[in-house]
C-alpha cells in the first residue's frame, strides 16, 4: 500500500480507525448497526411516503376498513385524476410554481446585489446596512408578523394593497436577511486581487457584476436558489394571512382548507401530489441539498 | 458568532479619496452606480423587515380598527396579562418546548455518530433522513393527522391493537395531544441537526482520535473526551435555534387541533393569531409578540451568557 493510500484511509477515520475496523467482532457489529439504523430510517422516513402512495392509489373504504392493505381491489389511478379535476389542484399547484418562481427571483435580486455591495463595492455606509441586515436574524420573526401584515395591506408611502396579489408573497419573502448572508460571504472568499484587475483594465461596477461576479457566484446561486424554492414551496402562515382569495392560494393554504370536505382517497391523492415535485427535486439533487444544508450549519456557528 | 467583515480590503480608486466631496464627484466615482446595487436591498428590507419591526413597538401602544387609531398607552400589554388564557397558552407551549427537548436534541446527535460510523451505505442513510424535510410541513402535518385517527382506522391505533392495546384518542385527548404534535414536528425538522451533525463531525480532526487511542481510550470515551468537546459549539447554537423556534411554533397545532381539545394545545402564537385575525385586536396581538420577543431575547441573552462562561471556566 502506498503513503497516500494508509493517509486516505486515516482521513476517512471518525471515532472508530481503520484497525479497528479489522476487529471482525467491530466489523459484525458495524454492519449490523448500519443495517439497523438504514431499516429504522426506511421504515421511518420513507415509510410514510410509501403508505401515502398506497392510500393514494386505494379507495377510501379500503383505507378505512385495513390501514395496511396492499391494494385489495387493484391500484385506483382515478383518486390522482380526480383530484386534479375536481378539488381543482391544478390551479393550486399552478399558484404554488408562481409563489415559487417570484420568490426566487426577487430572492435573488436583492441577494445578490446585495451581497455585492456590501463585500465588494463597500461605500461608506456598507457597514450599517449589513449590521442592520444581520440584526434581523437575531430577531424572532414572531415580532413583525402582525406589523408586516399591516404593512403589506397598507404599503407605506405607496398607499397600495398587496393582499391577495403574489406581490405580498413574494417581497416579504425575498427579504431573506440569510440568503444576503450567505452570497456576501461568498464574494468575501474570493481574492480581491480579481476585482482589482478588473478594475484596472476600465470595469465600472455593472461590468464586474454581470461578467466577473455572476459566473463566479454560480455555487452560492444554487444553494440561495434551493433554500428558496424550498422555503416558498413550504410555506404556510403568510400566504394564509396574504391570499384569502381561494383562486390564488398555493397548495398549503388550500390543503387544509378542503381536508374535511374532500373523499380520504383524493385528499390521500392530493397530498401525494403535492409531495412529489420536493422529492423528485430532492432526490435529483442530493448533494446540492445536503451541501445546502451542512453550510446552513456552519454559518449558524 | 457571525461577524461581516467590512474593512476595506483595496485601496479606494486614486482620485477620490482627497478632492472635497460634491454630488457631482460622487456620481462619477460610482457612487450612484453604487447606490443603485443596493437599491433592491434597501427597498425590501426598510419596508418589510425594518419597518414592520419599528412599527410594532408603535402599534402595541395604539389601538386601531383601521378609520380612528388611538394611543392607549400600556392597556395592550395589560389586556394579554389579564387573559386567563395567556397561563394556558405559555404552559403549553412550555411543555411543548421541553418534550420538543428531550426527544429531538438526544435523537439527531446520536444518529448523526452512529451514521458518521457507516461507510457504504452513509449516503443512503443521509438522503432518508432528509427526506421527512423536504415535505412540505402542511402536507406532513395532513398526514400524521390521519396517521392519529382517534378510531380504529388510524395507523397508531391499528398497530397498538395488534398489540391489543387502544384504540386511544391521541388529538382529541387533553393529555396525550401535545405529545402527539410534538413526535410529528420532530419527525418533521429532525433531518436537519442529523446533517448539520453530520457535517460538524466531518471537521473533526482525525488526530485527536489518534492520539485518545494512543492513550489507551475505548470507542465510548473517544465519543465523550473526543466528539462531544468538538461539537460543543454547534451543539450550543442549535439548542438555542431550537428553543427559539419551538416557541415559536404555530402550523402544527394549527392544522391539527386548532389549539384544541378545549385549549389543551393552544400555543402562543395561535393565540396571537387569534387576536389578531380572529378578534381584529391588533394592538393586544403586536403586545403579545412583543412580549414573547422580549422573553426570547432574555432567554438567549442569558442562555449565551451562561454557555459563555461555562466554556471558558
Amino acid at each position: 500500500m502506498t503513503t497516500t493510500g494508509v493517509r486516505a484511509l486515516d482521513t476517512e477515520r471518525s471515532i472508530l480507525s481503520g484497525m479497528d475496523r479489522r476487529v471482525p467482532r467491530v466489523r459484525v457489529a458495524v454492519t449490523v448497526v448500519g443495517a439497523l439504523i438504514v431499516l429504522a430510517l426506511g421504515v421511518a422516513c420513507a415509510g410514510p411516503l410509501f403508505w401515502l402512495f398506497k392510500a393514494a392509489t386505494s379507495t377510501s373504504s379500503e383505507t378505512l376498513a385495513d390501514p395496511f392493505g396492499f391494494w385489495p381491489s387493484g391500484i385506483h389511478w382515478e383518486n390522482l385524476t380526480e383530484a386534479w379535476t375536481s378539488v381543482r389542484f391544478g390551479t393550486y399547484l399552478l399558484n404554488t410554481l408562481i409563489v415559487c418562481a417570484g420568490t426566487w427571483f426577487f430572492g435573488l435580486l436583492i441577494a445578490l446585489t446585495g451581497g455585492y455591495g456590501i463585500a465588494i463595492l463597500r461605500p461608506a455606509y456598507a457597514r450599517v446596512v449589513s449590521a442592520a441586515v444581520l440584526a434581523t436574524l437575531f430577531i424572532p420573526g414572531v415580532i413583525s408578523l402582525v406589523a408586516l401584515y399591516l404593512t403589506v395591506i397598507d404599503l407605506p408611502v405607496l398607499n397600495v394593497n398587496l393582499l391577495n396579489t403574489f406581490w405580498g408573497v413574494w417581497l416579504p419573502a425575498a427579504t431573506n436577511a440569510f440568503n444576503v448572508l450567505l452570497v456576501s460571504r461568498f464574494l468575501q472568499s474570493i481574492p480581491p486581487a480579481l476585482f482589482d484587475a478588473a478594475r484596472i483594465d476600465g470595469a465600472g461596477a455593472v461590468r464586474i457584476f454581470w461578467s466577473l461576479v455572476l459566473p463566479l457566484s454560480r455555487p452560492i446561486i444554487g444553494v440561495v436558489s434551493l433554500l428558496t424554492v424550498i422555503g416558498a414551496y413550504k410555506d404556510f402562515l403568510w400566504p394564509l394571512l396574504v391570499l384569502p382569495d381561494p383562486d390564488l392560494q398555493p397548495i398549503s393554504v388550500a390543503l387544509p382548507r378542503i381536508e374535511s370536505s374532500t373523499d380520504l382517497g383524493v385528499f390521500m391523492a392530493a397530498l401525494l401530489i403535492s409531495v412529489v415535485l420536493p422529492v423528485l427535486l430532492f432526490l435529483g439533487f442530493q448533494r446540492q441539498f445536503l451541501r445546502a444544508a451542512g453550510s446552513a450549519g456552519a454559518i449558524k456557528e | 458568532m457571525v461577524v461581516l467583515d467590512t474593512e476595506p480590503r483595496t485601496a479606494a480608486p486614486p482620485g477620490t479619496a482627497r478632492r472635497p466631496r460634491t454630488p457631482v464627484s460622487w456620481v462619477r466615482g460610482g457612487g450612484l452606480t453604487t447606490l443603485l446595487f443596493f437599491l433592491p436591498l434597501l427597498l425590501s428590507f426598510g419596508m418589510f423587515s425594518w419597518w414592520p419591526i419599528v412599527r410594532s413597538l408603535v402599534l402595541s401602544l395604539q389601538q386601531t380598527n383601521f378609520i380612528v387609531t388611538e394611543w392607549v398607552g400600556l392597556d395592550n400589554f395589560q389586556r394579554v396579562l389579564a387573559d386567563p388564557l395567556l397561563g394556558t397558552a405559555v404552559w403549553n407551549t412550555t411543555v411543548f418546548t421541553l418534550i420538543a427537548l428531550v426527544i429531538g436534541f438526544p435523537v439527531p446527535l446520536l444518529l448523526a455518530v452512529f451514521v458518521a460510523e457507516l461507510r457504504r451505505t452513509r449516503a443512503l442513510a443521509s438522503v432518508l433522513v432528509y427526506l421527512p424535510v423536504v415535505i412540505p410541513p402542511v402536507v406532513a402535518v395532513l398526514l400524521w393527522k390521519t396517521f392519529y385517527r382517534p378510531d380504529e382506522a388510524g395507523l397508531f391505533n391499528t398497530v397498538l391493537g395488534w398489540a391489543g392495546l387502544g384504540p386511544y384518542e391521541w388529538l382529541n385527548s387533553g393529555a396525550m395531544v401535545i405529545p402527539a404534535i410534538v413526535v410529528q414536528a420532530t419527525w418533521a425538522s429532525f433531518g436537519t441537526a442529523v446533517i448539520i451533525y453530520l457535517a460538524a463531525l466531518m471537521t473533526i480532526r482525525t488526530e485527536l482520535y489518534e492520539s485518545a487511542e494512543i492513550d489507551g481510550a475505548g470507542v465510548v470515551r473517544r465519543f465523550w473526551h473526543v466528539t462531544l468537546p468538538q461539537l460543543r459549539g454547534i451543539l450550543l447554537i442549535m439548542l438555542l435555534l431550537q428553543l427559539i423556534g419551538t416557541f415559536q411554533v404555530f402550523t402544527e397545532p394549527y392544522i391539527m387541533t386548532d389549539g384544541g381539545p378545549e385549549n389543551r394545545s393552544l400555543t402562543l402564537l395561535l393565540l396571537i393569531y387569534r387576536y389578531a385575525f380572529v378578534s381584529g385586536d391588533f394592538g393586544r396581538a403586536t403586545a403579545l409578540s412583543l412580549l414573547l420577543a422580549l422573553a426570547l431575547g432574555v432567554l438567549s441573552a442569558v442562555y449565551l451568557w451562561a454557555t459563555r462562561r461555562w466554556s471558558t471556566s
